[in-house]
This record gives C-alpha cells, sequence and structure tokens, in this order.
C-alpha cells in the first residue's frame, strides 16, 4: 500500500507544473510573494512535522539562518554561486549542527524543548549581530544563482530562480509525506500520545525525537538558502525569536492536518498581510491578529480543517 | 489574483472529498441559503464552520475586489510615491513616525503650493502627489518593494532608514529599474561596495562617516587637550562603524590620544550599569556614543545620576532627537548632533523657518533630524521633476543627477558616486538648557563644510580617514 501515491502526494505532483506556470502567468510582484512563500513555508513544514510529535519548536529560525548564511558565506569567502551547490551548503550546515543540538534537545519535551530550541536561536542571533566581518545587524548581499555554469540574467534569471525554488520545495513537501506515513512518522504521533507506551514497544523515543529534529532543521535549511536567494540579502533577524514565532503562527494558522497546509498558509498569511498594509499603514498588525483569533476560535485546527473536517467525519473513528 | 484563486481552488479541489468539494462550492459561489438536504448533512459545529469559511470567503473575495479596485486607471497629472520607514517596532519612535509626519506633511503642502520658494509651483512638475506609504518593519522588504513597483506603479520609492534594508533594496531598485531615494540609512557601503554604478538609487542625505569625522573635529576644537576617548555604542552595525570611524578620525587628528575602553552593549539593553562603572573608572576625556532613541534616554539618565558626564565630556553623535524630550535631564555641557545640520543645528533660511513652523503646528513638537532627512529627500525629487518639467523617469533622474538643491538644513549637492550620493556641510553643538523658558537650546554651534567632512569622489571612507583625510578642503 505505502508504495502507491496518497492523494497528497498526486496533488503534489499536479501541482508542480501548476506552481511554476503560475510563475510565467501571474504579474510578477505576486510570483515574488509565492516565491518567498515558498522558502518560508519550508521552514513551517519543519516546525508542523515536530507538532506533530508535540514539539513546538520556538526557535526553527536557527537552522533557516543557519541556511542562509551558508548559502551566503559559501558565495561571499569560497566565491560559489552555483544553486546546487549552495543548497547543499544550507543542507549540510544545518544538518550537522541539528546533529549535535538533537543530543540535548532530545532529552527536553513541551515548554522546556520550546524555551531550549528558543535559547540555541537566540545564541546565534547574539553572535551575528556581534560579528563585524559579516556585516553585523545590517548582514550582506548574496551573488546571483547560476545553475551549473549557466548565469541567466534579467527576466531569465528571475524564472529560473523561480522554478529553482518551486523543485526543491516541491520534493521537500513529497519526501516528507512520505516520511509522515513511513513507521518513523508515525512513532512522532505516538509520542505525542503516550511515550512511555512507545518505550514499552521497544523504540526509543530519543532516537525518533532526534531524527525528527535532525529533519526538520534539513528542511528548514533549504528553506532558509532558497529565501536568502529570493531576497539576496542575509541578516540576522532570521534567527531572532519573532521570525521563529511567525513560523509558529503560520503551523497553527494553516493547521498540522496536511503537508500541503503550511505552504498554502504561508502564501495566505502572506497576501493578506499585503492588502492589510495596504489598507492601513499604521495598524496593520491589528488586523493579522484578529485573524489569528478568529482562527483560533473557530478553527482550532487550522484552515486546513475547512477541507478536512468531513473527511474525519466519514470515515468515523478517524482512521487513516 | 484571479487566476491564483482558481489555481488554489483546483488544488483544494483534488484533495478534497465528496462533502468537502460540495461545501467549497457553495462557500465560493456565496450562496447563502441552504436546501433542507444540506442542512440535515450538517451537524451543529459544521455550520459553525460553515459559517466562518463564508466568512472566510468574504474576506477572500473582497481582498480580490480591492486588487481591481486599486488598480485604478492612472490620472496623467498624478504622481505616486511610495514612502517606507518604520510604522512600528523599536525604530518607529524615535525616526518612523517623524519621517512620516515630514512626509505627510510635504506632500500636503507641496499638492497646495504652501512651500516657500524655490519650491513654491504646486505639485511635483504640476502632477499632484499620491503618496503609498509602507512599513519597513517587515521581513519581506523586497517583494514589499517590489509590490510597490509593478502593483502599485509608483514614480518613485523614498524610504529605509535601517542599514540593513538599503542594503537589500539597493540591487534589487537596479534590477526594477526605479527611481529609488534613500533618505536617512548611514552606510558608506551602498555605493561604496554594493552598487558601485547606481543608475536608479539615490541618497540625498550624507552618510554616517561624516557624522563621526565631524565629532572628531569638533571634540577638538572644543577640547583641544583632550587626551584619551572611550566608547559606548550599540553592538550592532551602526554602533560599530560609528565608534570605527570616529575613533580612527580621533587617532588621525591627534596622534597621542589613546582609547581606554570600547563598550559595546547590546541593542535595546537598557541597562547600562556595569557599562557606566567601566567608562567612570577609566575617567575619560571623552566618551562617544551614538546611542539614539530610548537607550541613549536611557544612557544619559543613568549616566546623569553617576556623574558620568561631570567626569568625562560626553558626545552624542545622535542626540537631537532626544533633547526636547529629556530637557533639563539632559546635563549642560553634552555634545550633541543631529546626523547633519538638523533640528537646532539647521541654518537660517526661510525653507527652515517655515518646515519649523509647518511641523511644530502640525504635530505639536520640534521636527528632529529623520524629519529633516525626509524632507530633504522629497524636496530633492520635487527639484529634479521641476527642473525636468516631467515625471519621465529617464529625466528625473538625468535631473536629480549631480544637481544641487536647498533644503531645510540648507544646500545639499549629489557630488559622490557619480552623482547619486550626497554630501552636506554639518554641524555639532553644546547643549545648554534654558531653565527660565524651559527651552532645549545648542550653543557653542561649529559648522563643517561638505568637503571637510566628505570623502572626495572615489574613495572609500574608511581608506579616505586613515590617509589622513587627503584631499578635504576645511576652508
Amino acid at each position: 500500500m505505502r508504495s502507491q501515491l496518497d492523494r497528497t502526494e498526486k496533488l503534489l505532483i499536479v501541482g508542480l507544473p501548476i506552481l511554476i506556470a503560475l510563475g510565467f502567468i501571474l504579474p510578477e510582484w505576486i510570483v515574488n510573494y509565492i516565491q518567498v512563500s515558498l522558502g518560508t513555508g519550508l521552514v513551517a513544514l519543519g516546525v508542523m512535522i515536530q507538532m506533530r510529535a508535540g514539539l513546538v519548536s520556538f526557535g526553527q529560525g536557527l537552522y533557516f539562518c543557519i541556511g542562509g548564511y551558508a548559502a551566503g558565506m559559501a558565495g561571499k569567502f569560497l566565491g560559489i554561486s552555483d544553486i546546487f551547490l549552495l543548497l547543499a551548503c544550507g543542507l549540510i550546515a544545518s544538518v550537522t549542527i541539528a546533529f549535535a543540538a538533537g543530543f540535548l534537545l532530545r532529552r527536553y519535551r513541551e515548554i522546556f524543548f520550546a524555551m531550549l530550541s528558543l535559547a540555541l536561536s537566540m545564541i546565534l542571533f547574539g553572535l551575528l549581530s556581534k560579528l563585524e566581518m559579516l556585516g553585523s545587524t545590517d548582514g550582506f548581499n548574496l551573488p546571483s544563482a547560476t545553475y551549473l555554469g549557466w548565469a541567466p540574467e534579467g527576466d531569465t534569471a528571475k524564472h529560473a530562480l523561480y522554478v529553482a525554488t518551486c523543485i526543491p520545495t516541491i520534493i521537500c513537501a513529497f519526501l516528507l509525506n512520505r516520511y509522515l506515513r513511513s513507521p518513523m512518522g508515525y512513532i512522532g504521533e505516538a509520542l505525542r500520545e503516550n511515550e512511555i507506551r512507545l518505550e514499552y514497544l521497544g523504540t526509543s523515543a530519543h532516537r525518533a525525537v532526534h531524527i525528527k529534529y535532525v529533519i526538520a532543521a534539513g528542511v528548514s535549511g533549504i528553506g532558509g538558502v532558497l529565501w536568502a536567494l529570493a531576497l539576496g540579502h542575509v541578516d540576522p533577524e532570521m534567527t531572532n525569536w519573532t521570525t521563529s514565532g511567525q513560523f509558529v503562527f503560520i503551523s497553527i494558522l494553516s493547521g498540522t492536518g496536511n503537508i500541503v497546509a503550511p505552504l498554502f498558509g504561508t502564501f495566505i498569511l502572506e497576501i493578506v498581510r499585503v492588502y492589510a498594509v495596504e489598507l492601513s499603514p499604521n495598524t496593520w498588525q491589528m488586523i493579522l491578529g484578529t485573524l489569528m483569533l478568529l482562527t483560533i476560535i473557530f478553527l482550532p485546527r487550522g484552515l486546513w480543517s475547512l477541507i478536512q473536517e468531513k473527511k474525519h467525519a466519514k470515515k468515523s473513528g478517524g482512521e487513516k | 489574483m484571479f487566476l491564483l484563486l482558481v489555481g488554489m481552488l483546483f488544488a483544494m479541489f483534488i484533495s478534497s472529498t465528496e462533502k468537502s468539494r460540495k461545501k467549497l462550492f457553495i462557500i465560493f459561489s456565496m450562496k447563502t441559503t441552504y436546501s433542507e438536504e444540506e442542512l440535515i448533512m450538517q451537524n451543529n459545529t459544521q455550520v459553525l464552520s460553515k459559517r466562518t469559511s463564508i466568512w472566510l470567503a468574504i474576506l477572500a473575495v473582497s481582498s480580490v475586489a480591492a486588487t481591481f479596485s486599486t488598480q485604478a486607471v492612472a490620472d496623467d497629472k498624478e504622481v505616486k510615491l511610495g514612502i517606507v520607514t518604520f510604522l512600528s517596532g523599536g525604530a518607529a519612535g524615535p525616526f518612523g513616525i517623524p519621517a512620516r509626519n515630514a512626509a505627510e506633511l510635504m506632500v500636503e503642502s507641496i499638492n497646495a503650493g504652501t512651500v516657500p520658494a524655490p519650491y513654491s509651483a504646486k505639485g511635483l512638475a504640476g502632477a499632484m502627489v499620491t503618496p503609498i506609504y509602507v512599513d519597513e518593519a517587515s521581513k519581506q522588504k523586497v517583494a514589499d518593494y517590489k509590490k510597490l513597483v509593478q502593483k502599485d506603479s509608483v514614480d518613485a520609492i523614498v524610504g529605509y532608514i535601517s542599514s540593513g534594508s538599503c542594503k537589500a533594496i539597493a540591487p534589487v531598485a537596479e534590477e526594477e529599474k526605479k527611481l529609488t531615494v534613500l533618505f536617512d540609512c548611514g552606510t558608506p557601503q551602498i555605493f561604496e561596495d554594493i552598487v558601485t554604478e547606481p543608475k536608479y538609487v539615490f541618497r540625498t542625505a550624507a552618510h554616517a562617516t561624516m557624522d563621526n569625522v565631524a565629532a572628531a573635529k569638533y571634540v577638538l576644537d572644543t577640547h583641544p587637550d583632550a587626551k584619551s576617548i572611550a566608547g559606548i555604542n550599540q553592538n550592532y552595525a551602526w554602533g560599530q562603524d560609528s565608534w570605527r570611524d570616529f575613533s580612527a578620525s580621533m587617532a588621525v587628528l591627534k596622534t597621542d590620544v589613546t582609547t581606554t575602553t570600547e563598550q559595546f552593549p547590546k541593542i535595546y539593553a537598557g541597562q547600562y550599569g556595569s557599562e557606566i562603572s567601566a567608562l567612570l573608572t577609566k575617567k575619560s576625556d571623552i566618551v562617544h556614543s551614538s546611542f539614539w532613541g530610548g537607550d541613549m534616554e536611557a544612557l544619559v539618565i543613568q549616566g546623569g545620576g553617576r556623574s558620568l558626564f561631570k567626569r568625562s565630556q560626553v558626545v552624542l553623535t545622535a542626540g537631537e532627537t532626544a533633547i526636547e524630550g529629556l530637557g533639563a535631564q539632559m546635563p549642560d555641557g553634552t555634545i550633541i548632533g543631529a546626523r547633519g545640520p538638523n533640528g537646532p543645528l539647521a541654518p537660517d533660511n526661510a525653507l527652515n523657518d517655515w518646515f519649523q513652523k509647518a511641523y511644530s503646528d502640525r504635530y505639536g513638537s520640534s521636527p528632529t533630524y529623520p524629519s529633516y532627512h525626509m524632507a530633504q529627500a522629497i524636496l530633492g525629487v520635487k527639484a529634479a521633476m521641476d527642473k525636468a518639467g516631467s515625471t519621465d523617469q529617464e529625466a528625473v533622474i538625468a535631473a536629480l543627477k549631480g544637481s544641487t538643491f536647498e533644503s531645510p538644513s540648507g544646500t545639499v549637492s549629489m557630488a559622490l558616486s557619480d552623482g547619486h550620493q550626497a554630501i552636506q556641510e554639518t554641524a555639532y553643538g553644546t547643549y545648554k538648557f534654558d531653565k527660565e523658558t524651559g527651552k532645549s537650546t545648542l550653543v557653542n554651534i561649529k559648522r563643517y563644510a561638505a568637503n571637510c567632512v566628505n570623502p572626495p569622489e572615489g574613495t572609500k571612507s574608511i581608506d579616505w580617514i586613515k590617509s589622513g583625510f587627503k584631499g578635504a578642503d576645511c576652508k
């Protein structure tokens, strides 16, 4: 059964060409918002898969930032601008650091996990703000991306980067969906429900958390590279707690029901913000806040539950 | 926008069941009444969430409608200015809001034609100005910028306070080919490292090097026997750059000056007890600080209480924004800068008299340097558009490049970086609180000519300082 494609995966496969086609049809400013949303959406995905296991990471910005800075530093100091190498740099850097930090974090749950992950991300924020070599709080700019020696310019470059953002994002979402449906993924849900029983069944909860943490960090790192390339600039704000909080906000707003939810959620939030700023430049935060309150009150399982709740009703028992 | 909605709908359709498909259909057809059968299908909570979904759908539809309605046909006698400053966050109070206020005032006065000569003609080259305000406190600054250019089709963008924003925006502005006037950010890197051959990016305020070179000169003019300096600056780009420029300038101007201590507390720390102790024990002749906003007020109040200002001569390079609010709490004798000849350091001219009065009548407080910088940027655009006689971008750029224009803080010349970076004279003063009138004043004001405190064309700021100010003309 598991080798078959489930509905989400079909959606992702169909969605990719549509997403790429949209990049050529829609006005560029919207495409730009889609592009940055895919980058941050990946990080929200990282938060979401941890939420599935009952772990709220309040410091996911750490790996978002590590990804962005790894790509930026590879460009600045080593002169690398090939997108595949930059993605590899971001992925390796974030996975390595997550692997090390995981030994500490896997021992904590709930608020302690949240606070410790937050603390780690703020340590990096403090460090980067002090480093004059890396532009301190002003950050520094990234080179334009090249693709295996091909260096497009002008509109071609914009489209190429957009396509190069869509493909890794969809691949990551696809793989994460596979992961969540695998035994390893289901251990996450068991972890949230009853950790002691899980241990009695013969699995290490620590190991499961560690793996989940590293996977989440890897996706966030890739998200960081893609976002930084779209922006052309990185600064320590990427690992500030407000950024991390936004990822949690997106995950709550969109719901943890489906892997596609955070990607959509990010974009919807971005568009709502744009119009909120246009509507009232001085108090746009109030509109966003009201929206979040309403979502929490009326849709406690996120925007995605608009689509999903019927499915549960039908399959009485909620088994997938 | 519409296509996008269709795409989203399509995606939702695929991954939804029969029932939710029906529901989605209801949502998007905006049906407000339900058939008996539909109602039976729902239990209470679902009806509630259906209402919610309708509510959300209305929101979505209205936002789509907003897209189309804002794309109204542009009047050919209208010119759109995108104005980006901090409207929220820590920098909004001391910088962002005074700048936005100045922008509002300038736009209204320009449209009404009430600005004194040489700006008394209505509008920009006859076209009425429509401002679009955007909050700089956003994580997607570049996407917001592109939205201004492409969706709102602005004719020019005036904005950006944070140097980080300017660094990110400058290359994008060149890519988008849109006239962008940076009005306040200080880092000299913009044209020295990031956009070395600018065409569309301008900066109408002098960069931060001028502030600290002039501070060093003022210190030595008023305290020629100073032997030691110390610094307390926020540990981020602005603080580090300010201290680097100031200490390098002092080292060049007076070779026997020693640096006793460099304090770098973190930004928004609010408590400077240990740093003040360190400064007190070192007993330096001069203490330099580029603090701003709430941090500076905290430093003044905490340092004032512990006689830091009595023991050392304190220089506050961005002190001007707080003097009106602090009043008697700011110790007399403190050296105050305003990032240019702004506020109480502004020269005596008709434009400045008008600006001071119009601003304080309207907002109940005197304009501070971010207000001056904003007014300067908008007047620069006006001067260029009036001179070009049109709002056509190419003509405006040609007119602005290398131009010289008047502002409330005196004459501004776009002399550096191939005519894209402004220089102007600057001034420093010493604080004096007038107990009788309750007014904050600056006395012993010294002015420094533009060519004396700015590097010549083609020289990087820090190289220029280290070369001993080669080419400076301090007559």
